[in-house]
This record gives C-alpha cells, sequence and structure tokens, in this order.
C-alpha cells in the first residue's frame, strides 16, 4: 500500500540474450502473462494479479541487465512537480511522450542517477485487457500457472554513490528507509527504500561498476509457494542461487535463481510492514550474512559476486 | 558419446565433461575446475575462461558486456556458454 505519491515500481525493462527461451521462463515457469509486442519486437507482460497494462518488458540485446524501472505517482500534477525537483536535484530529465515506446503508458520523465541506473516516472496508464475481478471478485480469473507469481514487486540494483540514491528517493520522491546496512567508517552500504508499507520498492547496495541489477523480485502467495518455485526449479534445471530461506532484513521469505539470460528472479513472498514513523533498522555490514541469510547465517559468495 | 577431458592448465586439475553439457554445468557437477558459481546464462560473465587447446561449440549467446568479437576470436568464453567437441585445457581468464 503506497503512503505518498510515489505508488510503486510499475514497470521494468530487461535485456535478454535469447528472447525465446527467457519467454518461456516468464511465461511458462514464473506465470506472467503475454500482453503483446512492441513494433521493435520486445516482448510486454504482466502477473495475473496486477491492473496496469504491463509490468515488465523483455528487450532482446547483446547484454543482459536492466534498461530501466519506472516508478507510477499518484497524479499528473505530481508528476510534473517531480520533474521539476528532480532537474533541481541534478538530474537532467527527458521526456518520453505517451504511448511511444511503451505502449498503453502515459508520459514518462526519465533520468539517469548517480548509480548508473535509468529512472522513470509516470502517472497514467491504460488498464490492461485482463485485469483481476472487482466485483464480487474471485482471487483469480485463470488458475494461476507455474510459479504463481502474482505481481512485480521491487528490484536490487548494485552502482556507486547510493548514499545519494537514498537521498534522491527520500528527499525528492517522498519514500523512505526502513533498513539501512552500514560500513564501520559509517558509509552505507545498503539501503531499502519504499513508498508504503512494502518492506521495500527498491533497494542499493554500493558497487564499484555503474548500473548493474543484482535482481528483480515477483511476489508470492506464502511460503508455500516459494517451495512450489524451488520445485520448478529442480524440474527444469535452472540456477538456485540462494533459498528457500529467510532475510532477516525485510524478513522476506525467498528463493533466488536466474532465467536463462542470466539475470537474477527472487520469488518473494512476507516481510514487515514498514511505517514510515518507526525507527530505522540498522545492520552492520560484518553482520549482513545472517541479514541476508538467516538460516544459513553467512554469506553465499554468488549472492554479492553475480550481477547482469 | 565419451565424455571429454578438461584440464585446468593453471592447477593441472582434470575433470570430465559431457559431450551434451556446459563447461560450467561439469565444474558445478563435478566440484572440480576453476570456477564454482555464475548465472549459467551468459549474463554475469563471472566464469571467462581461455580456452588454450582442443574444439568446442558455442551453444548460447554470450553478454558482449563480458566477451568482446576480439575475445571470441582468441577462444575466450563464457564456460556456462560451451560444450567440449574433443578434451578441452582452458585457463581463467
Amino acid at each position: 500500500m503506497a503512503l505518498n505519491k510515489t505508488l510503486r515500481p510499475g514497470l521494468i525493462q530487461m535485456r535478454v540474450l535469447d528472447l525465446d527461451q527467457t519467454l518461456d521462463f516468464y511465461t511458462n515457469i514464473l506465470g506472467l502473462n503475454e500482453v503483446g509486442r512492441t513494433e521493435d519486437g520486445r516482448v510486454m507482460l504482466k502477473g495475473y494479479d496486477e491492473f496496469d497494462h504491463h509490468s515488465v518488458t523483455l528487450r532482446l540485446a547483446d547484454e543482459a541487465g536492466l534498461d530501466y524501472v519506472a516508478f507510477k505517482v499518484d497524479s499528473p500534477e505530481t508528476l510534473e512537480s517531480l520533474k521539476d525537483a528532480t532537474e533541481a536535484f541534478g538530474y537532467p530529465v527527458e521526456e518520453v511522450p505517451a504511448n511511444t515506446n511503451q505502449p498503453g503508458f502515459g508520459k514518462r520523465y526519465g533520468f539517469t542517477i548517480c548509480t548508473g541506473h535509468r529512472i522513470e516516472l509516470y502517472a497514467d496508464v491504460e488498464k490492461a485487457a485482463q485485469v483481476p475481478m472487482t466485483h464480487n471478485p474471485h482471487p483469480w480469473v485463470d488458475a494461476p500457472r507455474g510459479m504463481r507469481a502474482q505481481r512485480f514487486d521491487h528490484c536490487l540494483l548494485y552502482g556507486p554513490n547510493i548514499a545519494e540514491a537514498e537521498k534522491y528517493f527520500t528527499e525528492i520522491l517522498g519514500m523512505f528507509a526502513p533498513e539501512v546496512c552500514n560500513t564501520p567508517e559509517g558509509n552505507r552500504f545498503a539501503t531499502w527504500l519504499t513508498s508504503g508499507n512494502k518492506a521495500h520498492d527498491i533497494a542499493f547496495v554500493e558497487y564499484e561498476k555503474p548500473g548493474k541489477i543484482h535482481h528483480l523480485a515477483f511476489l508470492l502467495q506464502d511460503w508455500n509457494d516459494i517451495g512450489n518455485a524451488a520445485d520448478f526449479i529442480g524440474r527444469y534445471s535452472l540456477k538456485r542461487d540462494v533459498g528457500p530461506t529467510r532475510h532477516a532484513i525485510t524478513r522476506g521469505q525467498t528463493i533466488c535463481f536466474w532465467e536463462p539470460s542470466g539475470n537474477r528472479i527472487e520469488t518473494y513472498c512476507g516481510g514487515y510492514t514498514a511505517y514510515p514513523d518507526n525507527p530505522v533498522r540498522v545492520w552492520d555490514v560484518s553482520e549482513v550474512g545472517k541479514g541476508l541469510f538467516y538460516y544459513e547465517g553467512e554469506l553465499i559468495p554468488s549472492f554479492l559476486q553475480v550481477v547482469t | 558419446m565419451d565424455d571429454y577431458r578438461i584440464t585446468d592448465e593453471a592447477t593441472g586439475e582434470t575433470f570430465f565433461c559431457r559431450p551434451d553439457e556446459s563447461l560450467l554445468a561439469a565444474m558445478r557437477r563435478t566440484g572440480k575446475g576453476p570456477i564454482k558459481m555464475g548465472c549459467f546464462g551468459g549474463g554475469c560473465g563471472v566464469c571467462k575462461v581461455r580456452i588454450s587447446d582442443g574444439r568446442y561449440q558455442t551453444f548460447k549467446k554470450m553478454s558482449r558486456a563480458h566477451i568482446s568479437p576480439e575475445e571470441e576470436e582468441q577462444s575466450i568464453v563464457l564456460a556456462c556458454c560451451v560444450k567440449p567437441l574433443s578434451n578441452i585445457t582452458l585457463i581463467k581468464a
């Protein structure tokens, strides 16, 4: 639930190395629905419990990784004020006209932040052709497939100067950090940021190389569905990274693995309820292994070293 | 078909790779070789190796963020994206 003018991360565009194989993963294993294709051959997808036109776009490219993540805001007036505030913060803003490279989406404002990631903002988006029921609603229209992912949930990005990124997301977008991790010198090693009651909508880890993505995450119903996801990972020989386990950070229950183009996917459920008036939870970087992998109690090297 | 012998040039360690699995999959299965992790999708670049001897087939696209066309010419590859066609000697790149 959003508590302020920035609603949620509503759209993410990913670069993939093999479109057909990766799309087969997204639809038949993860369980998203294909919404359609753009004129230039990108694929639009959404979760069965999402109302907006689409939430994930896959673009065939020579490199894996993230093109951009876009946040939906509550009104056109908010969008314009955030554009001005973003420019005043020091990030030049590019306007992407409505219904151009993301069908169904209204005008977007895009800009590159200090970590090397492109962030976008938008206020308007058409509803999808098939949306969740709203009148005497059933939990779903068509039976969920595969891992039964409900919706796009959050992403974790790696890049330099995350302290400035945290400042931008809190001071300009009005989000807050329920949880952070600091180095012994008191610098930010990681920050988890939310616009509402979710424990995180986006997170950053300090990293030398700019513009990297650690994972994008999709919401599952519960711990039983994490086990179901693990069965699909085994059955289709996906490469598992960590889990099923719990993050002490966010308290979410999780399993992480890689899709066929090498981008890490998290399927996630649970997590605490975040409130902006609660004290910030603080981790020392020396304890981050247990913070990330509460059951294992130690760092899993691939989790910190493998990014796209 | 018989499995192919893979040799790590740096350590002399050997292990066997099936003709239908990637070099990285064989390292994972046997617990041997220079690389213990990666995305297994050609995206992250962690499993970059140079093939110093032997024939191989690239069956999966390798991210250009990690393997340039020049490197590909010099038999520098991602171990998750190639299968052996003969015995192979490799070294972590």
